[in-house]
Order: C-alpha cells, then structure tokens, then sequence
C-alpha cells in the first residue's frame, strides 16, 4: 500500500518564499535603496507597535470583495494620494514581487525617501506587504475586503513600528496622524473609483505594545530617510570636491 | 467564520496549545481563550501538526500573542511546523521571536530548562 501524498496546505500558492536578500524589476525614478536589503517586520522596529485599522464601506458598489481586491491591485499606485508614488514590479503584487516606493519622510517634506515593500502574501481577497530595512516603519499592511451586510467593504490593516528613534520622534510630532491621513485618502480614491458618491473612512488604532525595541537603535544604519538626510547636507562639499577634481 | 480550534493540556509549567484547522485574523477568539486557560504556565508551547491554512492575519495574530507572552514573560515555542509553515515563520521573521522544535519531546526540555 503506498503512502498517500501529504495535501498540499489551501494557502500554500498564496504566500512568497523566504528571501535572505531583496532584489526587484520595478523601476523608478529614485535610488533602488531596497535591492540587497532584509526585510524587516514589526518585530525587528523600534517604535511601539500600533495596530491601525481603516475602512470604507462600499455602498452601491456591485463587485464583491473579489472584485473590489483584483480592481485595487490593478490599480493600486493610483490610489495613493499626490505626492507618494508606487513603482509595481512587473509581475504586479503577486507573492514574493518587491515594488519600489517615493514617499516624503515628514509631512511636506519636498524631498522625497526612496525605498520599497515586499509582497508576502496574496490571495484572491487580500494582499499584504512588509517592509525593508531602512524603510521609516518595521511592518506589515493587508489590503482586504470582505462582505458586512449588504454591502463589501474594503480595508487596509498595518502592525508597525517606527524603525528608528529618529522616526519615533517625528511620529509624536504629527507623522504618526500624517501616516493616518494617507490610508485614509487611499482608501476614499479607492472608494471613489469604484463610484462611491461620499466615501467615509473608519479608522482604529490599538497600541499593541507601549515598549520601545532599544536593541533596534541600530536600525539608524539603513535608514533610507537619514540616508537621505545625509546625502542632502554633503551635497554641496561633494560639489565642490568634484569640481576641483574636475580642475 | 473561521474555523479553528485549540486544545489545552499542561505538562509541568508548560501550557501545550493544539491548534487545529485554520489561522486568521478572525481565530483571536479561540486562541486567545485558550492562552487564558494557560494561566499562570511559564512557557507555552504551540502545535501546528493539525494546522491546514495560515493567511497574513494569522501571522498579525501570532504577533499579538507573542507580544502577550512577552509581556508575562512566558517563553514562546513552536513545534509541529511543516516545511510550508516553518518558510512562513522565517519570510516574516517571527522564527526569530518564537522558538522552532522538532517534535514536543525537544521543545518540553527547552521549555523546562528556561
């Protein structure tokens, strides 16, 4: 009698392979901050850890949570609001596909923080991505929706801490509403895509853990926004070097 | 609705959790029932052998008691990970929170010796 084959899990197409290193084919018009990057997950940050959830419901909208899924992985880089720009790998959001990312550091910042996500999961009625190192957060976000009463309803759920105290800091000083506001908007242009007339977002936020991951200080190192910072303040005396080399 | 179930037994100070179906965000129920009736154990060991589905919001859930645990300072311990599961552990870095074992016999000794 043979043995039988061990079934093969339900979700075992919906999740990417570990990866010791990221690479990726999205192209964008910043610096690939990510390829050769960890990823780097709510436990590996710094900050306390926020469970933050939005959502809209869609009322009037037709499509089912199916749908509503394989319309906003379509279109997902329109959705975000003016400002940040989402580069898809070529395969789109599909497990294990690495896209690149331009979003300001702190509200308003005219310069913006190149770095990027990694699709770890995706099924037909979600997607979630986690994040590098040197991103601002350590985290995970899914993007969902599912059925509640007549109407489907879409959803974006992040567990995250900051990734350095210097992005800690600037979350008690406004990023951390900032950050908010941004899911926000996302989920109303996803919403009024789909021809919701007044789009409410519903936010939640439980601090999951009021302790700070002192051992993470040490996420300064690949942080894309010092990083930047840094390249910015040098650029003149780089500048100048240059051009005397050039003489 | 999701469809898991966990069974508690103790061994010492250890609190085994036998987890059986599927983890989603929608398992906090059952699962966090079931590390209440842990109760005061100093580690806690958890049995994926009978597991068959595991989505992102399973994972979010794992994180949350795993901070819980921590937060006791309890040990957190895994045991009966199949291949699949023990990739999804390291893709997501929790393998680095949550101590893997090979069978319970392993991981009851570790627990013990914490």
């Amino acid at each position: 009698m043979t043995t039988p084959e061990p079934r093969a899990p339900r979700d075992q197409e919906s999740w990417a392979r570990p990866v010791d290193r990221l690479s990726t084919t999205a192209k964008s018009s910043g610096v690939d901050t990510v390829t050769g990057k960890r990823v780097s997950g709510p436990l590996q940050g710094f900050g306390q850890m926020w469970q933050k959830t939005f959502k809209v419901r869609l009322d009037g909208v037709a499509l089912d949570p199916e749908g509503v899924v394989t319309h906003w992985k379509a279109g997902f880089p329109s959705f975000w609001p003016k400002g940040a720009t989402f580069y898809a790998p070529l395969a789109g959001i599909t497990p294990g596909e690495v896209a690149l990312l331009e979003v300001a550091p702190v509200p308003g910042s005219p310069v913006k923080m190149s770095t990027g996500v990694l699709v770890i999961y995706a099924d037909r009625e979600s997607f979630t991505f986690m994040t590098p190192e040197g991103h601002a957060l350590s985290a995970w976000i899914t993007f969902s929706a599912y059925r509640e009463g007549d109407a489907t309803v879409a959803q974006a759920q992040a567990l995250e801490r900051t990734s350095d105290p210097f992005i800690e800091l600037s979350y008690m000083f406004g990023a951390n509403k900032a950050n908010d506001r941004f899911w926000e908007q996302t989920l109303t242009n996803l919403a009024t895509s789909l021809g919701v007339a007044a789009p409410v977002v519903e936010a939640q936020k439980v601090c999951v853990d009021k302790r700070r991951q002192w051992h993470y200080v040490r996420n300064l190192r690949h942080s894309a926004a010092v990083n930047m910072a840094v390249g910015t303040v040098t650029a003149p005396a780089r500048w100048v070097r240059r051009r005397r080399v050039a003489d | 609705m999701t469809d898991t179930t966990v069974d508690v037994t103790r061994d010492g100070s250890t609190a085994i959790l036998r987890i059986h179906g599927e983890i989603t965000g929608g398992s906090e129920p059952p699962i966090m029932a079931a590390y209440a009736e842990a109760g005061d154990a100093r580690s806690i060991v958890l049995d994926f052998s009978q597991l068959d589905y595991m989505n992102s919001g399973g994972i979010g859930l794992l994180v949350t008691l795993l901070v819980r645990t921590q937060r006791a300072g309890q040990k957190l311990l895994a045991v009966g990970l199949s291949e699949h599961y023990r990739q999804i552990l390291a893709l997501t870095r929790l393998d680095e929170a949550i101590a893997i074992h090979d069978d319970e016999s392993t991981a009851l000794a570790a627990a013990a010796s914490a």
